[in-house]
């Protein structure tokens, strides 16, 4: 490390929220950590860029999304499953637990930010839209897409692939 | 109702007025309303999956970058956290207690309610400090017990609001304070299976956040926050005066 940067604090205050949704974006631990170190390091540098007063952690997983993107891209990296230790399952719950942390491995990547960003980051939608940089209608056929596909995976209806839903109009 | 009503109907994203048209939508059709229950257990599952990580001590790796000007602070934290260990260890040896493992686990989920719900901006809780005396009777109506909403403004800290969590033996009240410079305080009050008791206060560094719990009768407390120890239990100490005057 060539370079001493000091993490502004107010960065600092959002590295667990980070490592949460890089954990559950790529599942494995030190993968995870890499995809944060390598954000937080490309947040330090462009810090400047990021408005007074807008919202800070939006900010943060957007860039986050575009190093993600980078690395998918510059890697071709076809994210492989989760490599869970075969933990015996001891009690219902822990068995729910271990089956979403594999059935989010096997969505595609665009479905599982969305996801993530909804349901544990509890952005609402146009934020998603913003920190993606992608309409508001691709969020949500993503994310509908992506919880049709979780439902069928977590019923064990199984691996065959789910035609897409995208939006349609009930009613 | 379109399928963008029903999505944000399962994130709790709607008004009050939009909820109450899809809720009665849902009521007359099944088929969707198994739809956005499903949905919802997938928010559930995901953050009880992904949740312990906010707890996770931070890798060195991570904080090398605000280490190098900065260390001084940094090693004055750490001081402070190896002190509070010590004394949460030397603390919790005298203490011989049945129920000891069952009171961990009260600091570890009051911790955890902390870390996911004292960052949130948009919704840190169900119902607001406005609406305090509803908020109070809800809660004490969940829990079956009489409870307050300890005062501490005396001590800088304004009361944002509460919400009922799921917990070990049924509902849990949640209630946040905040100070002028928006750091955060929770109160996390569970009833307990078993006898009415009363302990000691305990402290527990859960990892950034540290939390001093207690038991009183039937009700179990753990009030948590990141700020340090000896200003935490100056407000342990009126939160339990408040409650047992």
């Amino acid at each position: 490390m060539e370079t001493a940067r000091t993490m502004d604090p107010e960065i600092a205050q959002h590295i667990p929220r980070l490592r949460r949704y890089a954990r559950a974006l790529v599942g494995d631990r030190y993968r995870a950590d890499d995809l944060v170190q390598d954000t937080l390091e490309r947040a330090c540098r462009k810090f400047h860029l990021w408005r007074q007063g807008s919202d800070l952690r939006a900010w943060l997983f957007t860039v986050m999304h575009n190093v993600f993107v980078n690395q998918v891209r510059a890697r071709r990296l076809e994210l492989e499953e989760f490599d869970d230790a075969p933990a015996p399952p001891t009690q219902m719950e822990r068995i729910d637990l271990l089956d979403i942390e594999k059935a989010l491995a096997r969505l595609p990547v665009e479905q599982r930010e969305v996801i993530l960003l909804v349901g544990i980051e509890q952005m609402g939608y146009a934020e998603v839209a913003k920190a993606l940089d992608v309409p508001i209608g691709t969020v949500m056929s993503r994310l509908s897409r992506a919880r049709e596909r979780l439902r069928a995976l977590l019923s064990g209806a199984g691996d065959a692939d789910m035609p897409g839903t995208g939006l349609k109009v009930v009613k | 109702m379109n399928e963008e009503q029903l999505h944000a109907y399962a994130d709790g994203l709607l008004d009050r007025e939009t909820r109450a048209g899809v809720e009665a939508a849902l009521a007359a059709s099944p088929a969707d309303a198994a739809r956005v229950q499903s949905w919802m257990r997938q928010n559930e599952l995901l953050r009880a999956s992904f949740d312990p990580v906010l707890l996770e001590p931070v890798p060195d790796r991570l904080r090398l970058l605000r280490i190098r000007r900065a260390w001084l602070p940094y090693a004055m934290a750490a001081v402070w956290v190896v002190l509070g260990v010590a004394i949460g260890v030397g603390g919790s040896a005298l203490l011989r207690d049945r129920d000891a493992a069952a009171s961990a686990s009260l600091a570890r989920r009051a911790a955890m309610a902390h870390a996911v719900y004292s960052p949130e901006v948009r919704h840190p809780v169900e119902v607001g400090a406005a609406e305090q005396d509803h908020l109070v009777r809800w809660l004490s109506k969940r829990l079956g017990s009489d409870l307050k909403a300890p005062l501490l403004q005396a001590l800088g800290y304004e009361l944002v609001g509460g919400r009922l969590l799921p917990g070990e033996n049924g509902p849990v009240a949640h209630f946040m304070y905040q100070d002028g410079r928006g750091q955060r305080l929770t109160l996390y009050v569970s009833s307990r299976k078993g006898d009415p008791r009363d302990t000691a206060f305990r402290f527990s560094q859960e990892g950034r956040v540290a939390v001093f719990y207690w038991i009183d009768g039937k009700l179990g407390y753990a009030l948590s926050s990141e700020l340090d120890k000896a200003v935490l239990l100056k407000v342990a100490t009126s939160v339990y005066q408040q409650l047992n005057p």
